[in-house]
């Protein structure tokens, strides 16, 4: 069971406390009329699922009900950083692949 | 005479006390500190279990938690059943009852043992090559018969009485294993960790100094060191069985079982979850068998568990002891066995760098063959100049030298290295925070290797029945990896998963592909270490405690009134209330007639219930649902669907305006947790700028329906003075009115095709409520209602219930309602994709209802549907029922169906294929029952 730090609460908690929620990091077209099919399609299916660092949503939702970003290398399954959604990822995180 | 085998003194075991127990039905004596292995050896019984696939006797062959063969079912009365327990580890307590497995009549006689003759006919892949044809066959042929053929103990039936606990722990240090250098290690952590736990499998710390006399007063030093420290915590009996991330370990304790029956209190097992800073594995290492024909034969052991029963448990395995080894550690054993008075007849070591020991028989060389039936009588030396040489004996003991116990470091994803001068694993790169000590670190005694002979009758793998010729053959069928040789062959696949067996498998399959063995490298072991039983993981969460309950606030007087209940996720709802003498059927009929003639009230409280407040809720409103919600007056009500962001149907529901900044908004019963979490994701991520707020008011309020012609008459004598009429509160619409002193929220809303009202009012009132509702509904010859009246009454309407008419794939407009997108309104979630070309395209299935064309005729829900009564093998189906209900209003069948293109094909007669014959179909529209809606005006 891994442990999460929620940027909200600060303070690690376990798994059990938190639900996925998903790649982190995708935009929401301003104006989704405006985009072609396949960009549309792309931002709901298309998914990174890279081989380490790997930048995915959380919601402590037996906390404080928050979501938030975490860094997670899907190698080691480790979660490396968390962040409030209104905050930039850390420095060093390369964007979780291409 | 009893235990003819027990030597007179020393040891571990308690002379004073005779424990009595029976295998098999025999029944034999053994002492406390007798393992069930050792008191069965003191009585000179090795014959202990039959094997896995070719029902071949065996014997014990280790003492430890490693035991392959030595499977027995311990029965401790009645739901207190345990099969495939390793005698090894079963702790001897007065009257202990325990039976051998997979055997039939009898253990000496066993039909199935006819099977081993056939043993050149069932090698590695074998099922897979020949039970392929018929597919069904496989099934109802193959499976149960190999099935009861093969196989270990056998499930017990009854519910298990034990009780099972959980705890939570925390500490600086955990060191898993209780031998010297596990305690060493937890003195040393001790010195500066603020908190150590210590686990230890055996019933008593010490591990391999519990049976080295040389080794006693440095153990009992050490104990009494670490038990003066009140920050050591030591578990007995405890298992470290998983391993998981950041040093998450899972423990098994075993509380009760060697305790006799009757004696026993409290919990069964404890699960203990330990979150540790740091991990030191003192796990020990594991002999390793030799590979030779013959080496399954009951009476053949690994040498260290003959020493281990002679000097601990003062059980004599034998009295005229064969050695074979390529390990130093054997001399060892040898000695002690002389010393307690076994004849060691020779020692035949396979290394050209064997010790030399002039007081013993040493013979260069390795044994090729065994004899006996149910036990060694004796073996076959072949001498270093290819003669041979038998030789008689009643135990051969073998060590092919020793590997480090890496499980718990394999689950951790450390990697291990080939150690050639030890010809093993060891521990190489560590998980940060994990570190190994010990043996199990690789500090071991000079060893070497022996030959491992390719034979049908030379087993690698006891527990599954693996020979050497089996993993040979996976080789020269083109298995490289040797994980899929594993699984090929199944080598290390059985409930030990190969702590005896994998390394000899690996160097077999190194030395058949010609690579070497840091090559072909290692296994990966996965949890549990050894097996754990369902009871330790399900803990208190059993029958009341499995989930949490939810009640409806009628659920006192649904139980007093012939409620009929049924399970809808975590809530019991009613699913109708059945007089005296009722069937279901008729009684879902009068309730659903009294609803359309009379009146009827349901509990509708599992409804999902949300409250909306901010300056923005419209915004956000428009932005989640597909209406628009920009005209919604102050106290006017809408139904509203709710789109996944790919077009689907997510939820519907009512959206009630409250006030300017306030709604209140219902969910489906079920979808009450995935709509919030959908909402609060939009809001929290993407519609950060909306000053919205939500909050589950489920709980808060209870509602009930009140449905039929005569709802109003019930809402006006509960309210007098609200003055409701038509006018002043319209279908759809809501008031804020007080009733017994709360706050109550009335709906004018339908579910059902008739006038009705929906009324909330805080939970504590629900009950009072319910029942003075049902006092006057009864009054005018209504009733209550449940469940499946409300379905029928929905569906003879057409309504549909998402989980239901929906199923992932399902848009508004497939459903009929695509006139309720706003078309006025900008951007909202989903909307994007109904212009995708497979959500805009043609033939999309549709809601439709059907109506069998005999009345009499019934189907399923989830019957397929087809244009011809018989279609040819591989025609698709147009579609599929999705509600089907006889509706006692019409008093016919009527049933919902998502069809292709349906809307185009009202009218068309089509086919619903059933097992008992296809039922002829005509297509209409989904609403069976007042298609205008006049009744809803009342």
């Amino acid at each position: 069971m891994l442990l999460i730090r929620c940027p909200y609460c600060e303070t690690e908690r376990p798994e059990l406390e938190f639900r996925y929620g998903g790649e982190a990091l995708l935009e929401r077209p301003k104006d989704p009329a405006l985009v072609s099919d396949d960009a549309w399609t792309a931002y709901l299916w298309t998914c990174k699922n890279p081989k380490g660092p790997h930048a995915e949503r959380w919601r402590h939702v037996h906390g404080c009900g928050r979501f938030f970003n975490a860094a997670r290398n899907t190698v080691s399954d480790l979660i490396v950083s968390t962040w409030r959604v209104d905050d930039s990822p850390p420095a060093n995180f390369d964007g979780g692949g291409a | 005479m009893t235990q003819p085998f027990r030597l007179p003194s020393g040891g571990r075991i308690d002379r004073a006390r005779v424990l009595r127990f029976s295998f098999d039905g025999r029944a034999f004596e053994g002492h406390p500190g007798d393992s069930l292995a050792s008191a069965l050896l003191a009585n000179g019984v090795h014959l202990v279990g039959r094997s896995f696939k070719y029902h071949r006797p065996r014997g014990i062959v280790s003492a430890g938690s490693e035991e392959p063969n030595a499977l027995v079912t311990i029965d401790r009365g009645a739901g207190r059943m345990t099969p495939n327990l390793r005698a090894t580890q079963i702790e001897l307590y007065d009257g202990l009852v325990a039976t051998s497995q997979n055997r039939w009549p009898s253990l000496e006689f066993d039909i199935g043992a006819i099977g081993q003759f056939a043993s050149r006919l069932i090698p590695a892949g074998f099922y897979y090559k020949t039970f392929l044809w018929p597919p069904r066959a496989w099934k109802h042929l193959y499976e149960p018969l190999i099935r009861r053929a093969a196989g270990l103990g056998k499930a017990p039936g009854e519910p298990d009485p034990d009780t099972y606990a959980h705890q939570f722990a925390h500490c600086d240090v955990l060191v898993v294993g209780g031998g010297p250098a596990g305690l060493q290690a937890a003195l040393a952590a001790a010195a500066q960790a603020e908190s150590v736990i210590l686990c230890d499998e055996q019933p008593e710390p010490g591990g391999s100094a519990l049976h080295d006399p040389a080794r006693a007063s440095e153990l009992s030093d050490l104990l009494a060191k670490l038990r003066a420290l009140s920050h050591v915590r030591i578990l007995q009996r405890t298992t470290a069985f998983g391993m998981f991330a950041q040093n998450f370990v899972a423990l098994a304790q075993r509380l009760s079982d060697h305790i006799e029956p009757s004696a026993a209190s409290g919990p069964r097992e404890r699960l203990w979850q330990v979150r540790a800073k740091r991990i030191v594995l003192a796990t020990g290492a594991i002999e390793r068998p030799l590979v030779f024909p013959g080496n399954d034969l009951p009476g053949v052991m690994l040498a260290e568990a003959a020493r281990i029963y002679a000097n601990r448990f003062c059980a004599l395995p034998g009295k005229r002891i064969v050695i074979a080894t390529s390990a130093d550690s054997a001399y060892e054993a040898a000695g002690d066995l002389r010393r307690a008075g076994a004849e060691i007849v020779a020692i035949v070591d396979a290394r050209e760098g064997r010790p030399i020991a002039d007081d013993f028989n040493v013979i260069a060389g390795a044994i090729i063959d065994t004899k006996g039936r149910a036990r060694i009588e004796g073996c076959t030396v072949q001498l270093a100049d290819g003669s041979t040489l038998p030789v008689d004996c009643d135990v051969l003991l073998m060590s092919g030298g020793w590997t480090p116990n890496a499980s718990l470091l394999s689950q951790a994803r450390g990697a291990l290295r080939f150690e050639p001068i030890l010809q093993t694993f060891v521990p190489d790169v560590l998980p940060p925070g994990i570190s190994c000590v010990g043996a199990c670190a690789g500090d071991l005694r000079p060893q070497g290797d022996a030959s491992r002979p390719i034979h049908p009758k030379a087993f690698v793998d006891f527990q599954n029945d693996v020979t050497s010729a089996d993993i040979a053959l996976a080789v020269r069928e083109g298995f490289r990896s040797i994980e899929h040789i594993k699984r090929y062959t199944t080598n290390g696949m059985a409930t030990d998963q190969g702590k005896t067996s994998n390394l000899n498998a690996m160097m077999i399959a190194a030395a058949e592909r010609s690579v070497a063995p840091q090559d072909i490298g290692a296994t990966t072991f996965r949890p549990p270490y050894t097996p754990v039983t369902f009871g330790t993981f399900a803990g208190a969460s059993r029958g009341e405690l499995f989930e949490p309950v939810r009640r409806l606030p009628s659920h006192q007087w649904a139980k007093a009134h012939g409620g009929v209940f049924e399970d809808a996720g975590q809530w019991k709802r009613v699913s109708c209330f059945a007089r005296p003498a009722e069937t279901m059927r008729d009684c879902v009929n009068r309730e659903v007639l009294t609803v359309r003639k009379k009146v009827g009230v349901f509990d509708a409280s599992s409804l999902g219930k949300i409250e909306l407040a901010g300056p923005d809720a419209v915004d956000f409103l428009n932005r989640i649902y597909i209406n628009d919600f920009s005209a919604l007056a102050i106290g006017r009500c809408r139904y509203a669907l709710m789109l996944h962001e790919s077009g689907v149907v997510l939820d519907d529901g009512i959206v009630a305006r409250l006030a300017e900044d306030r709604f209140h908004i219902t969910t489906t019963s079920g979808g009450i947790g995935h709509v919030l979490q959908h909402m609060e994701d939009f809001l929290q991520t993407e519609y950060t700028d909306l000053r919205v707020w939500l909050t589950d008011v489920t709980e808060q309020w209870a509602t009930f329906a009140i449905q039929g012609p005569l709802a109003g008459n019930i809402v006006q004598s509960l309210l007098p003075d609200a003055g409701l009429s038509q006018a002043s509160l319209p279908h759809m619409s809501l008031r804020e009115l007080v009733w017994n002193g709360s706050d109550l929220r009335l709906m004018r809303a339908s579910f059902t095709g008739e006038a009705g009202f929906e009324i909330n009012v805080p939970s504590v009132q629900g009950a009072a409520l319910w029942d003075t509702l049902v006092d006057a509904a009864e009054r005018l010859d209504g009733c209550a209602y449940g469940l499946e009246a409300l379905n029928v009454l929905r569906a003879e309407k057409g309504y549909i219930i998402v989980g239901q008419e929906t199923d992932g794939s399902v848009t508004a407009d497939d459903l009929g309602y695509g006139k309720m997108v706003g078309a006025r309104k900008g951007d909202f979630v989903g909307k994007r994709s109904l212009s995708l070309p497979h959500l805009a395209a043609k033939g999309r299935k549709q809601l439709v209802g059907l109506l069998p064309l005999q009345l009499a005729q019934t189907f399923e829900e989830g019957a397929q549907i087809t244009q011809a009564p018989h279609p040819a093998s591989g025609t698709h189906a147009l579609g599929h029922v999705t509600t089907a209900f006889w509706s006692a209003t019409l008093d016919r069948f009527i049933a919902l169906a998502l069809l292709e293109d349906g809307r185009a094909r009202i009218g068309q007669t089509l086919h619903v294929p059933m097992p008992a014959g296809a039922i002829a179909v005509q297509v209409t529209s989904p609403v069976f029952f007042d298609p205008d809606g006049s009744r809803l005006r009342g």
